[in-house]
């Protein structure tokens, strides 16, 4: 009786947790709401299963708990019920997979519209690159990296000298523009992660990784890392400023270029060269 | 009466099982320390798995404290925190529950469930031991090696876990990949008997679909082992390489704190392939002995047959299958080919069909049973919630979309410490109530045992429940202090430090536990060679515990199924698979 109250309480008890949790996600701030309704779509069907088999055990743990006398039912197996069981599991599983995967076909599919920026990772902090006014972004490598170059980017590259370069600085993006997030890293593995974006991916050496999204409304948001990369993957931070198209322009006339970051960093070992004179 | 399979001894051939040579100890040593007896090695494993797991508990405690009260111990530091996650994981997983289940419940159960003297290979038995105890002594003496052990995550995942921006860069991972690889040849030695003795040893009777299901999982769970493990052996191997010899498996050109590195031309990513084409099917290595013995323990305390046995091992045969085309539902935001995902997402969804049959099978095994709620049944009960909420969190992580926003969150730590911690160290422990009489014949205590289940049940489910919607908010794994983000409101801190509370809790209850074993062995009620009145042939021994050699002089012939438990008119509510048919009729005749 006790144990089979408590059973009942556990599923009970979940389910008003999940009701009145004060935890839940943050306020969306791109267009992946989709993402959001798959994962309602998901509490709704698993709640029901979940609840119905605590409950149904927890009933046969009050009804059929050993007294004097009592003699189990021998009943090896119900083919008919098994059948319906797995049918029945079967529907369930297809009613989440099904918006799933359409939700998953519209996140591999990035509009042909979409800017182009990138996020570059390493131990650990980030920076960010932006296309200039040819609205291209030139090549990187590895190999280019310096004290001159944080970013890579290749110098020969015509493509790459008007490409804004915003190192240990916030990222700001313009509202209601789709953007293809380019992710790049130098070192180890990182992931570019913001709360309110749902939308994430890894970072890896060697290759180019991406994912697309719609900022949707205004504001400052926290970039933290997802991907363990070493001692201070904690402290990985940054901020996305989602911020109006005029702003937007005001904030970007600002920015330097590769090829003024360059120039002045050029000049500057010029000057330290010849000893300050 | 009902039509039931168990009266069907004509239909199995009468194959001669020949007597084998047993080896016999000569000294002490022989028989108690290099042992060649299954038992005595289950024992072995079982206790070495223990002292290791004890480490990874301390370890909880040591992740708890950081994560409840950030910033109040100064002994811990953020390398450490991750030196800690990453021991606590490997060892949890591989060196505690794999170890326990296959080594330890494997080599106690099998040969005695299926009527065999001992294990077929019982010297490679007696070395895959020596060799497990060894990889641990590795693991463990990372503790006291300079830099400690790695923190490079349970996953490894490189180039991070070989570079000097991660504790442990100089010996840790070294040792930690030697001693994986130690690990798999001990695993292998032990897998092949396993499997063998399964195959080849049981005894006249025996059908494969007269097996306890309890050795049905472990026999899946060896045969997926046995396939899984060598991936993570050349992917151990191949760092192993990267980090000492400069090759570039793993390692693609990069640029390490300002410095370019020699490295050029490898492939993180592959490593992630080969890790999960191991791990995946690792959590049913852990899980099918788990759906195995609780089915045992459902059905013994439930005095009812198990439902749907034929399905309960098409279950388990296929889930062991699908498990091998699933992993890389593990790297959906690993930065693979994105239209792996439609596929991957695919089958893992499929999974839950044959997973859902066993839950199912289990609760309807309970309806119109007579439930015994002995402690092995209460932890069978916390087992399947457990486990059922458990299975059901992975639906959102499976389902690749909605594992976008909820991957590399506090929701993937809380789920798979529900469905691979929580529910198979739940059925270790049921296990261990239930199988501790045949091991030393003596009961466990029930007070301290029912007081165990209850602060672990309700208190593991009170730290990983609301641990979800923590994941849900957004808090990342893997982070020793949340630190300032504008999205975590303080009461998440609040719910942080609960949770800590309750783990410290629950950690303490398992010292009941362990006094609960040392004292039933001197003190406890003396149990009879069947206390739980069960049909297997492991309560049939002649002595218990059981000799050496298992059956005294005949081995035993199986004339049934293993849950004849409550067959209308027999004389008692459970007939051993061992009781031959005539005496039931008479019996059953001799029935009003």
């Amino acid at each position: 009786m006790v144990v089979a109250i408590v059973l009942l309480l556990v599923a009970v008890g979940s389910v008003l947790f999940h009701i009145y949790s004060p935890w839940w996600w943050t306020p969306i701030a791109t267009n992946w709401s989709y993402i959001d309704h798959t994962i309602s779509i998901t509490f709704w069907i698993t709640g029901v299963v979940f609840f119905a088999v605590i409950a149904f055990m927890a009933y046969c743990v009050f009804r059929f708990h050993h007294k004097e006398g009592r003699q189990a039912h021998y009943n090896p197996e119900n083919k008919k019920l098994e059948w319906w069981l797995s049918v029945g599991t079967g529907i369930g599983v297809a009613a989440m997979l099904a918006p799933g995967l359409f939700v998953w076909h519209q996140f591999v599919t990035v509009p042909a519209d979409a800017t182009e920026i990138e996020v570059m990772g390493q131990q650990w902090q980030w920076s960010f690159r932006l296309p200039g006014k040819d609205g291209r972004m030139g090549t990187t490598d590895v190999r280019f990296v310096s004290s001159d170059n944080p970013m890579g980017l290749n110098p020969d590259d015509k493509h790459g000298q008007d490409d804004v370069v915003i190192a240990s600085d916030d990222l700001h993006l313009p509202v209601g523009k789709p953007v293809k997030v380019l992710l790049r890293s130098l070192d180890v593995l990182h992931d570019f992660y913001v709360p309110e974006f749902r939308a994430k991916m890894d970072m890896v050496p060697g290759m180019v990784t991406y994912f697309w999204m719609t900022p949707i409304r205004t504001g400052t948001f926290d970039v933290l890392c997802a991907e363990l990369c070493g001692a201070a993957h904690a402290q990985m931070r940054a901020k996305v400023i989602v911020d109006e198209e005029s702003e937007y322009h005001a904030w970007l006339e600002k920015q330097k270029t590769f090829a003024e970051l360059s120039g002045r960093n050029a000049v500057m070992r010029a000057t330290y060269e010849s000893g300050g004179k | 009466m009902v039509d039931v399979p168990y009266d069907r001894i004509a239909d199995v051939p009468p194959a001669e099982v020949p007597e084998v040579e047993l080896y016999h100890p000569k000294s002490w040593w022989t028989q108690y320390v290099f042992s060649q007896d299954a038992k005595v090695i289950a024992i072995q494993y079982s206790l070495t798995a223990s002292a290791i797991g004890l480490v990874a508990l301390v370890l909880s405690w040591l992740m708890r404290l950081q994560l409840g009260f950030p910033g109040t111990f100064s002994f811990i530091d953020a390398n450490q925190y991750l030196q800690f996650i990453t021991m606590h994981g490997m060892i949890m997983v591989i060196y505690l529950l794999t170890a326990l289940f296959l080594g330890g419940f494997g080599n106690y159960l099998i040969p005695l469930m299926v009527g065999a003297r001992d294990m077929v290979f019982p010297y490679v038995n007696m070395l895959s031991y020596w060799v497990y105890l060894l990889a641990v002594v590795v693991l463990a003496s990372t503790f006291f090696v300079p830099g400690g052990p790695t923190g490079a995550g349970w996953t490894l995942y490189p180039p991070q876990a070989i570079l000097s921006g991660t504790p442990g860069q100089d010996w840790g991972i070294v040792l930690m990949l030697a001693s994986l690889i130690l690990f798999i040849i001990g695993f292998t030695m032990g897998g092949l008997n396993y499997v063998v003795t399964v195959l080849q040893a049981r005894t006249r009777g025996m059908t494969l679909m007269r097996l306890p299901l309890t050795v049905w999982g472990i026999f899946t769970a060896t045969v997926m082992a046995l396939l899984a493990f060598p991936a993570l052996f050349v992917a151990s191997v191949m760092m192993l390489f990267d980090r000492l010899l400069g090759t570039s498996f793993f390692m693609p050109a990069l640029v390490e704190m300002g410095q370019q590195m020699k490295y050029g031309g490898g492939s993180p990513i592959l490593f992630q392939h080969l890790f999960w084409f191991f791990g995946h099917p690792e959590v049913y290595i852990v899980a099918l002995p788990a759906f195995g013995i609780v089915s045992d323990l459902i059905s013994t305390h439930a005095r009812k047959n198990i439902f749907g046995y034929r399905m309960m091992v098409w279950a388990i045969v296929g889930i062991g299958a699908l498990s091998f085309v699933v992993w890389a539902h593990h790297m959906y935001v690993s930065g693979m080919h994105p239209h792996f995902g439609f596929f991957f997402a695919t089958t893992t969804l499929i999974i839950a069909i044959p997973t859902a049959i066993k839950v199912y099978n289990w609760v309807l095994t309970l309806w119109r049973g007579d439930i015994h709620l002995t402690v092995p049944m209460l932890f069978a009960l916390g087992f399947i919630i457990t486990f059922v909420n458990g299975g059901l969190t992975g639906l959102f992580l499976g389902n690749v979309v909605v594992d976008v926003p909820l991957s590399d969150t506090m929701f993937v730590v809380a789920h798979f410490h529900m469905v691979m911690g929580v529910a198979p160290i739940m059925v270790v422990l049921g296990a261990i109530y239930h199988w501790y009489p045949k091991v030393t014949g003596r009961m466990l205590n029930d007070v301290l045992g029912k007081f165990h289940f209850w602060v672990t049940f309700l208190g593991a489910y009170l730290i990983f429940f609301p641990m979800h919607y923590l994941g849900l908010l957004g808090i990342p794994r893997r982070y020793h202090d949340i630190g300032e983000a504008a999205f975590i409101p303080s009461s998440a801190h609040t719910l942080n430090a609960f949770i800590t509370v309750v783990a410290l809790t629950v950690g303490v209850a398992q010292m009941v536990f362990l006094f609960n074993l040392v004292w039933s062995l001197f003190k406890g009620r003396p149990s009879g060679g069947n206390p739980w009145r069960a049909t297997t042939l492991e309560w049939q021994t002649p002595e218990t515990p059981p000799g050496h050699g298992n059956w005294g002089k005949e081995l035993p012939v199986v004339y049934r199924w293993a849950y004849d438990y409550s067959v209308p008119g027999a004389a008692q509510d459970f007939i051993p698979q061992n009781q031959p048919p005539k005496a039931t009729r008479a019996v059953q005749g001799a029935a009003p």
